[in-house]
């Protein structure tokens, strides 16, 4: 397949197919990341996630309407706007329902699953009867759009830049609230022992219900940088719930940094697969990969260590 | 969105102008001799099967998702089936009875559509269903329909292999589609190799293979063909394999959300599409997608159909204006709502041929219809159930419309087992 091409033709479609890969790690990762704090640190099986990104999406779809309507001189920047209403609608959201549905449940983790996939419908069904069945397009400022050419032959989607940027920064944000802020310390300490942290005084009912709301929000802020590179639709959510929980879940439910490395080898697998491979057969090839290594180390890349 | 339609108001001056722009489906009927009244035809004497006919009245189904992820395309289809009903109910109904209609939600799954296609046929007796989507719907409701000899007007355009007694294709089958769209894009735009893509299920699949088949048997070369699972939102990677082998044409038949992440992340690779080095052309792309992508994601593509809104004849004119009449200006009409258009329309004309309600005589009297009133244009029923019908190339406008660049001169020939494609 490479017989007719220069070198310097390769190297460009190789560094761009290594981008490809970094693009793919930053979705994964701002996929996951407000799953791992849900799911990691509190155990609840969060099916509802993907509706929560698309409440994001949907709140930029909101706010570039508002914008085009009643502030177009500041069109090209609403998306920054947008991306913090996102996190704060969603964290609400998610405040509300852990108050009134999850907390009834932290006892019994595994009716979580069930209690947040009828949520999810819920929600699917909320949006389609505001929104509207059909996607809706969400109008991205032009210059967020375009390709920088770096040379002739290699070319680097802006967008991508940014959902790489954005992860970065919300990663960075992520870790040190979870182990350099207090809170983090209480969240932790909440995951390791419910009952001592509330007799050491910990609130560990606002602990949870912040937690939550965080998750959410994050999941907010991927879903809204997500209407660049993705549709936005009632059932949209449902695209995203697979990847998620696999990331989360080869990484090692409680670890961040699992999250990261999984999410970075499972997207580089599947770019370098899929560059040689039809897109199916890749998924196939991820997949059974990742179910070989969880059928080894049932506990994911990288696990809290405890003492048994 | 709301699904309250506005009441239509037929007025003088609304008729008398269509009736000069000449032959639209209202004023053909509104002024033709021919207006049929219930008493000339005695209920025992048109419905000897017991349908659910009255003397004033006849009821049809119709099945389709308003709610699941399928609600999001079927949605234009009901619209259009309902306008269609309104539109000949206010001429004075179907063998002077007015249709009523009952509808049933198949909720995107599969079995439900064949549980709420019985109900249909043995509950509510109905004369006829106007309804499906997916080929899997159909594929679920079709042994339902032949056990119980129902009627279904189908309008998608699909991927063909199938010709059932019991069922009317309104949409078009891959032949149609595809075959003159190839062949206008090698001829008029001179392209030499195509680059197949598509969602990996039955129809792109089968699709890409008349595409290949067709582009081989005109000593042209596919260099590449991609299918990627449905949901696929990560486009990069086969993106970069076409900007490696370089075709003339990337012929994309990727279907749902991931048409959306598609288009935008190729525009984001800095593919320009208006550039037409390589050229697009997609068939499953309509107006109704387009709002989803964001017209300025994909102008310069060209999409391969029957029916595109912007076509300029009269019966189109007026059947736009009545459809965002009923359901708001800020509707848009894609293909299969078109098709979907016709289906009650293609109905009332085979009963009225047959004088008869008995879906026995109405398949028999099917093939043959004709349709001068059809918003694509004149339609004509072949004997395989499927529609003679002209094919169309639209080239995407930032608007979300499409410009029609090309229109094949005569009818194409519905050819639902095609030899030499399989």
């Amino acid at each position: 397949m490479f017989a007719d091409y220069t070198m310097g033709e390769l190297g460009a479609i190789f560094a761009m197919q290594g981008f490809a890969g970094l693009i793919l790690f930053s979705v994964f990762v701002l996929m996951a990341l407000g799953l791992a704090i849900i799911f990691g640190q509190m155990g609840v099986i969060n099916m509802a996630h993907g509706e929560f990104m698309i409440l994001g999406a949907y709140v930029t779809y909101i706010t570039s309407n508002l914008f085009a309507d009643y502030l177009p001189s500041l069109f090209s920047i609403y998306f920054f706007i947008a991306m913090i209403l996102a996190f704060f609608v969603t964290a609400a959201l998610g405040m509300l329902v852990e108050w009134s549905l999850i907390r009834h449940l932290y006892k019994r983790p595994l009716d979580t699953l069930l209690a947040t996939w009828g949520l999810s419908l819920i929600l699917q069904q909320i949006y389609r009867s505001v929104f509207g069945a059909r996607e809706v397009g969400v109008t991205i400022p032009d210059w967020m759009m375009g390709s920088l050419p770096l040379t002739d032959l290699i070319e680097v989607p802006i967008n991508g830049i940014f959902v790489m940027v954005l992860a970065i920064s919300i990663s960075v944000a992520v870790y040190f609230m979870m182990y350099r802020s207090s809170w983090g310390k209480q969240v932790r300490a909440v995951t390791q022992n419910r009952v001592m942290a509330g007799a050491v005084g910990i609130n560990t009912e606002r602990t949870d219900r912040l937690t939550f709301g965080i998750g959410c929000g994050v999941a907010g802020v991927a879903g809204s940088a997500f209407t660049m590179i993705g549709s936005t639709g009632p059932t949209a959510g449902q695209l995203y719930i697979v990847d998620t929980f696999l990331v989360v879940v080869f990484g090692g439910a409680a670890s961040l940094l699992g999250t990261i490395a999984s999410a970075f080898s499972i997207s580089q697998a599947q770019s370098i697969m899929e560059f040689f491979l039809s897109g199916s057969m890749a998924k196939v090839l991820t997949l059974l990969t990742v179910v070989g290594i969880l059928m080894l180390r049932p506990q994911g890349l990288f696990a809290l260590k405890l003492r048994k | 969105m709301s699904d309250t339609p506005k009441k239509p108001s037929l007025s003088m001056e609304a008729s008398r102008r269509s009736f000069l722009m000449g032959g639209t489906a209202l004023a053909a009927t509104l002024f033709a001799p021919k207006f049929l009244r219930a008493a000339d035809y005695p209920t025992a004497a048109v419905n000897t099967t017991g349908l659910a006919v009255t003397d004033t009245d006849v009821t049809v189904g119709i099945l389709h998702s308003v709610t699941g992820t399928m609600a999001i395309s079927e949605t234009g289809s009901v619209q259009a089936e309902k306008l269609a009903i309104e539109q000949i109910n206010a001429q004075g109904g179907v063998l002077g009875r007015q249709i009523k209609f009952i509808q049933e939600d198949g909720a995107s799954d599969w079995p439900t559509f064949a549980e709420k296609a019985k109900k249909l046929l043995v509950n509510d007796k109905v004369a006829s269903v106007m309804g499906c989507w997916t080929s899997a719907s159909r594929k679920a409701v079709l042994p339902v329909f032949e056990q119980y000899n129902g009627f279904l007007y189908y309008p998608t355009f699909y991927e063909g292999l199938e010709e059932s007694p019991n069922v009317i294709y309104t949409g078009q089958e891959a032949t149609q589609q595809i075959i003159a769209g190839i062949d206008w894009v090698t001829q008029t735009k001179g392209a030499k190799s195509f680059y197949l893509l598509g969602s990996d299920y039955i129809w792109p699949r089968t699709s890409n293979k008349i595409a290949r088949k067709h582009i081989e048997k005109l000593g042209l070369k596919v260099v590449g063909e991609e299918y990627y699972p449905l949901g696929h939102t990560q486009f990069n990677s086969v993106i970069n394999k076409i900007r490696l082998s370089k075709p003339d044409v990337i012929y994309a038949i990727v279907v749902g959300g991931s048409n959306v992440a598609f288009y935008k992340q190729l525009k984001a690779a800095g593919i320009d599409m208006t550039k037409e080095k390589p050229l697009l052309l997609t068939i499953s792309v309509t107006e109704d997608e387009i709002r989803g992508i964001g017209g300025e994601n994909i102008v310069g593509a060209y999409a391969c159909m029957k029916y595109f809104q912007s076509l300029d004849n009269p019966n189109n004119v007026e059947f736009v204006k009545e459809f965002k009449k009923m359901w708001g200006d800020d509707m848009v009409i894609g293909d299969v709502t078109q098709a979907a258009y016709l289906g009650p329309w293609l109905w009332k004309a085979a009963v009225e041929k047959a004088g008869s309600f008995d879906v026995d005589k109405v398949r028999e009297a099917s093939p043959g219809i004709e349709l001068t009133t059809a918003p694509e244009g004149y339609v004509k029923v072949h004997e395989n159930h499927h529609l003679w019908s002209k094919t169309r190339v639209g080239h995407a406008k930032a608007d979300g419309q499409y410009e029609v660049v090309f229109e094949t001169a005569e009818l194409v020939e519905p050819d639902p087992f095609p030899e030499g494609y399989q």
